[in-house]
């Protein structure tokens, strides 16, 4: 403690803040926090009041053309019809594997690693491969021919179907790790102890761990949603950029690049936001039903 | 009786096969595993499809190729300019390897060793770029950027990528930070050294592990990273991605072999990444970015 007369004002105050924990060390959270407000906070709110300037008409002009036009308020409809049953379908599916899978055995380490391969393919290439793979020459159809399942080859690519399994192929490895990130955390013992307490199989999972797993599925849910919901390059690629796969993301981009209408632009990436938003809050609210605890898992 | 003391003592049944469970038990076993194969076997035609039509000389309504021939490769690395798409994608990600370290791992420590008021929202802050689509903060970047005439060349795409990279240093580091016993520091601080000298001689050979971990998750991230990069590059700052994208939008012009050919060069780039990167790190680690977020 300096006791020089000047200085005691200064070095009260510091006390001060420094029993609250403020002192000189918080510096070191300045430079991330100025990264984030100059290149995202500030980013985000000049999009938000560009979005009520747009070059013609009143401040809300820009959003009201948005749904005025059904051929741009329909992209909301067509990327929840692609993205929510791919984000469901990615979860559910993780569920009954990951469960078969939770304990130890042989080559585990090796599924674990082939499923991080098409986290790492990115969607470009999943699209090159699906278009290569699914096509009407693609191997996928020469099996269904040459096994008489079809008579004609199947339609596969440039459309719905093309991008839907490209989100599952870069969604369900990603939703498997996670939701078996989450089972590997509840402790084994509880169920045990159901066991020994005469629960057969089926109670067992419904009445235990369905309900602590629960939780960590609507995370999975909202992280998997996410990334099926921005689907941009494989909507382009292996759907049909002009009729049933032109997503939200596709609609901005055009604004922006094609047409040049910064404004507009950025009222429909706040409207896809705002979109993503209600769906994460209407997950987490309905998370925040079950309980929330300690698993007492090893984590 | 006495005849029978020579046999093996009665051990507790046979736990080694307890331990590994069976997975020839039950039919509902058979159709996970089914499930899981034929997941495998698409994704294997998918990747092995490219691969294939990689080398195929011709390849129109057969099983296989007419040839085999590796002059797509040459053709795609002449066509697309490769090698300068590929010094700009080692550039960009040495790059943001490097200033997301930098600003994110002193911020972590701060995160895990210091409470504050305000520290829940500082980490919510941090934690929106990571849960926000890129597009939706992507264009509005974008906007901005060009407005200041940052993007169309790599600093822009720089600066973009790092939007999401600096938040994910911080989320991946702030466990690693919070395992080291704080009394280290302390007597580090007894003995007389000031904080840079507490981060660079005592923290920083600490945090090798966790700085690996996440320095090679923030690479296959910015490697993979297409929507960012696509709204701010310019034509000579495209990565690897970028460019791939912009080939096969463009199909027609260029054959489709060559296309496949530079997917090929993405990929075996990419999983030499992924090699390295299962070295360090959980395969769980690499999705697990918001596990650590705060329970509600």
């Amino acid at each position: 403690m300096s006791g020089a007369g000047p200085g005691r004002p200064l070095a009260h105050w510091r006390h001060r803040l420094a029993e609250r924990g403020v002192d000189r060390q918080l510096w070191l959270l300045v430079p991330a926090l100025v990264f984030v407000i100059a290149l995202f906070l500030y980013p985000f709110f000049y999009g938000l009041t560009l979005s009520f300037q747009p070059t013609r008409g009143g401040p809300f002009s820009d959003y009201a053309r948005f749904f005025s036009d059904s051929y741009e308020r329909g992209t909301i409809w067509i990327t929840l019809r692609i993205a929510l049953p791919a984000a469901l379908l990615n979860v559910l599916a993780a569920v009954p594997i990951a469960y078969r899978m939770r304990g130890r055995f042989r080559g585990k380490r090796l599924v674990t690693t082939l499923l991080v391969v098409p986290i790492t393919l990115g969607t470009v290439l999943t699209a090159q491969g699906l278009l290569n793979f699914l096509g009407p020459t693609g191997w996928f159809n020469r099996i269904l021919l040459a096994s008489n399942l079809v008579d004609e080859p199947v339609r596969l690519t440039h459309n719905y179907w093309g991008v839907f399994f490209s989100l599952v192929i870069t969604g369900f490895p990603f939703a498997f790790l996670l939701v078996l990130s989450y089972l590997s955390g509840i402790d084994p013992t509880l169920e045990r102890a159901a066991a020994t307490l005469g629960a057969d199989w089926r109670r067992r999972f419904t009445r235990i761990t369905l309900p602590l797993l629960m939780p960590g599925l609507a995370t999975t849910f909202c992280l998997t949603f996410v990334l099926a919901f921005s689907v941009f390059p494989s909507a382009v690629l292996v759907g049909n950029p002009a009729g049933e796969t032109r997503v939200i993301s596709l609609a901005a981009y055009q604004a922006a690049y094609e047409q040049y209408d910064y404004p507009y632009a950025s009222a429909i990436a706040m409207i896809m936001g705002f979109v993503e938003l209600v769906i994460i809050a209407v997950v987490l609210a309905a998370r925040s039903r079950f309980y929330t605890g300690s698993t007492g898992g090893k984590g | 009786m006495a005849t029978t003391t020579h046999a093996p003592p009665a051990r507790p049944p046979a736990t080694t096969t307890d331990r590994r469970r069976r997975i020839a038990a039950r039919p509902a076993a058979w159709v996970v595993w089914g499930v899981v194969i034929f997941f495998f076997l698409n994704l294997l035609g998918v990747v092995a499809s490219v691969l294939v039509s990689s080398f195929g000389r011709r390849w129109f309504d057969t099983w296989l190729p007419d040839g085999y021939t590796t002059s797509w490769y040459a053709r795609a690395w002449d066509e697309f300019a490769l090698l300068q798409v590929i010094v700009v994608t080692l550039e960009v990600s040495v790059l943001v390897v490097g200033l997301s370290l930098v600003i994110g791992v002193p911020a972590a420590y701060a995160l895990a060793r210091r409470s504050f008021p305000g520290k829940r929202l500082i980490f919510l802050v941090f934690l929106l770029p990571i849960l926000m689509p890129p597009i939706t903060y992507g264009i509005p970047l974008a906007t901005v950027l060009y407005k200041f005439g940052l993007a169309g060349h790599m600093s822009g795409v720089v600066l973009a990528n790092l939007v999401p990279s600096v938040p994910f240093v911080i989320l991946t580091m702030t466990p690693f930070i919070e395992q080291i016993d704080p009394r280290i520091e302390s007597a580090a601080r007894m003995c007389g050294a000031g904080l840079r000298t507490v981060f660079l001689r005592v923290l920083t050979p600490l945090l090798v592990p966790g700085i690996l971990a996440s320095a090679i998750l923030v690479l296959v991230r910015t490697v993979g990273m297409f929507e960012l990069t696509f709204l701010t590059a310019g034509p000579d700052s495209q990565t690897l991605v970028v460019a791939l994208y912009y080939s096969m939008s463009a199909s027609g012009i260029r054959a489709q072999q060559s296309v496949d050919a530079m997917a090929v060069i993405y990929t075996s780039m990419m999983l030499v990444l992924l090699v390295v990167a299962l070295r360090y790190v959980n395969p769980t680690q690499l999705v697990a970015q918001v596990k650590d977020e705060p329970e509600h």
